[in-house]
């Protein structure tokens, strides 16, 4: 039950109801302080699958061909085929109804934005934080089109990059995101789900 | 307080000052010990264990390379075979990080942000954290790979001579102390609609991980100690979250956030990685709660009896269900089952030690126990979770590359020989 100060003066019948809950929100004064806007802001790199947090900027195919080969190439091969240092982020299609399924970018991948979230939150290895928005449109953009899934014209950006659809997006059980929550409507039953 | 004056404790003030401090904080009169009053080689500043004890963790932080033939661990595996009640001790607790060394964090400098959907976002110090009413609780945490995937001997599941360290080592147990995420929500004020959580860490890939706002709200800790002292480092230093009974991905370590939203995020570990595929092709995601288990852990793979004679059968018990209620054994193949002796205490999504006295005659047997949590849901046997999952048993001898099924909870059973050694007999029978 939320009992904000608001209801909590108005609905009288509901003090008793309201009263543990309340007492639990109250009297830590002095712990912890409210950041600025800027201070958020400069914290927050959650990228979900809508997009909302994406920022300015913009990439294409080929300028994130420049940037990978700068960049990414060295462990990830000069076509994103990979190598004994990093996994393949180009290619590996393939039928996932085996017991033995390619679970590559391409082939396995939901979502558009997790490739953006990955590769501005941990690449390069050591060298986290030093591509722009622009170097991250522009590599993702590269991967997507490598993979097939965009043009090599199609720009990235905040605006298109949640509209692209991977290959898997509809491979994942539930796939409604607003169904994943509750694992007992889901039918899972002592850490098994159908 | 009181306001002894110590050349340690202006030390401290300074450094506290240098740190940034605005808010008061208590400063602990035992801080810095070693490094201000006592020599680092003096052992008994900080206990060591007899040199006669040897028990070690095993395995490898290395998630690449993927040479073919290279052997794929991503961790470090606990030494269940040796293991006494149900505490795990820190420096033997096993570790996933996903190929990421810890992070070296100065407490003073750390800080924790709840933001997002919430009335008041906020930043916290460490010792802000310490302020707020503490709670102490006994939990497991598991890898949702935890007899599933490769571990130093290949795939544990298939290899006769894996011991209970390849084939479980990825569980442990702690009393973890912290402050309820609850409470730090309720400071924050979550708005209506939202959701989800997303607790992010510190580490050099700063891994993400989307959790329902329900789970969030019923038990979760920041955790800030283990086991009557602060968290290792491999642990999350200085502070983690615990999301008891849940799959181990979940349990963030060196927390550095926690953004308040109204669907999953899907980080790349939980969307892409942690998935259980299923053979028409679909994949099941944020399967979340790790399901009833137990193992023999003496005698166990690798074991060698000696004579015939009298041995107590021993092992652990947990679910992310809840509390144990009942451990059977057998030490017939299979053929009859009774109940284990259960020791106290039996705590809800923690490791519970069993015992049970048996007498070999020296003949071949197959040892095995299987657990009941206070849902009442038991233990499957590895037959009835090919049946649940629609794979025959030729699935688990699949490369453990491409074949990931996580959550693997079945009856581990062990083989004592007639020369009184015990082998891994998952696959046997």
């Amino acid at each position: 039950m939320r009992c904000s100060r608001h209801s909590f003066a108005l609905a009288v019948l509901a003090v008793a109801a309201c009263t543990a809950a309340f007492a639990q929100t109250a009297n830590y004064g002095g712990v912890g302080r409210t950041p600025s806007k800027e201070e958020i802001q400069a914290w927050n790199d959650s990228i979900g699958p809508e997009g909302k947090e994406l920022p300015q900027g913009s990439g294409t195919a080929k300028q994130g061909e420049e940037i990978f080969a700068g960049k990414c190439a060295a462990c990830h091969g000069p076509g994103g085929e990979g190598s004994q240092l990093a996994p393949r982020l180009v290619g590996g299609r393939g039928a996932l109804n085996t017991p033995t399924p390619s679970r590559t970018l391409a082939n396995y991948w939901p979502f558009a934005t997790t490739i953006y979230d990955y590769i501005n939150r941990a690449m390069p290895p050591k060298q986290q934080g030093s591509l722009s928005a622009s170097d991250v449109y522009a590599l993702t953009a590269f991967i997507l089109y490598k993979n097939e899934i965009i043009t090599e014209g199609q720009a990235i950006d905040a605006k298109s990059l949640p509209q692209v659809k991977m290959p898997n997006r509809d491979g994942f059980i539930p796939d409604r995101l607003e169904n994943i929550h509750s694992l007992k409507a889901r039918g899972c039953d002592a850490g098994h789900c159908p | 307080m009181s306001a002894k004056r110590s050349p340690r404790r202006q030390f401290l003030k300074g450094g506290a000052a240098l740190a940034g401090f605005a808010a008061g904080a208590i400063s602990s009169p035992g801080k810095n010990l070693l490094a201000a009053d006592a020599s680092p080689a003096d052992l008994h500043a900080y206990g060591q264990r007899s040199h006669f004890e040897n028990d070690a963790r095993i395995g490898s932080l290395a998630m690449w390379p993927i040479m073919p033939g290279a052997r794929r661990d991503y961790g470090f595996r606990s030494p269940l075979q040796d293991s006494m009640g149900i505490i795990t001790p820190a420096a033997l607790h096993f570790i996933i990080s996903h190929g990421h060394e810890p992070p070296d964090i100065d407490p003073r400098e750390h800080r924790v942000m709840i933001h997002g959907m919430v009335n008041r976002p906020l930043i916290f110090t460490l010792d802000e954290i310490k302020r707020l009413p503490s709670v102490s609780r006994l939990h497991f945490l598991e890898c949702h790979g935890n007899s599933a995937a490769a571990g130093p001997t290949g795939d544990p599941r298939k290899v006769v001579a894996a011991t209970v360290q390849d084939t479980h080592g990825l569980t442990s147990c702690s009393v973890w102390t912290g402050v309820p995420l609850a409470l730090l929500l309720n400071q924050a004020g979550v708005q209506k609609g939202a959701s989800w959580i997303v607790a992010e860490g510190t580490e050099e890939g700063k891994h993400t991980k989307s959790i329902p706002l329900e789970k969030a709200m019923d038990d979760c800790l920041l955790a800030y100690g283990q086991n009557g002292e602060a968290l290792r480092p491999e642990q999350g230093y200085p502070l983690r979250l615990l999301v008891p009974g849940w799959q181990g991905i979940n349990n963030v370590k060196w927390l550095r956030r926690i953004y308040v939203v109204d669907q999953p995020y899907m980080g790349m570990m939980e969307s892409t990685k942690y998935p259980s595929p299923r053979l028409d092709g679909k994949s099941r995601w944020f399967e979340s709660e790790m399901g009833p288990k137990s193992v023999i852990t003496r005698p166990s793979g690798g074991h060698q009896l000696g004579a015939r004679g009298f041995y107590e059968i021993t092992g652990l018990a947990w679910s992310g269900g809840g509390a144990i209620r009942r451990v059977e054994v057998s030490v017939d193949g299979g053929k009859t089952w009774k109940d284990a002796q259960l020791q106290q205490p039996l705590a809800a999504k923690a490791h519970t030690r069993f015992g049970f006295a048996w007498t070999w005659d020296g003949s071949e047997t197959v040892l095995q126990s299987r657990c009941t949590d206070d849902q009442g849901h038991v233990q499957p046997t590895i037959a009835a979770l090919a049946k649940f999952w629609g794979v025959g048993m030729d699935y688990f001898r699949l490369p453990a590359t491409t074949a990931d099924m996580g959550n693997f909870n079945a009856i581990q059973p062990w083989k004592v020989g007639r020369d009184g050694s015990v082998s891994n007999a998952l696959l046997e029978a």
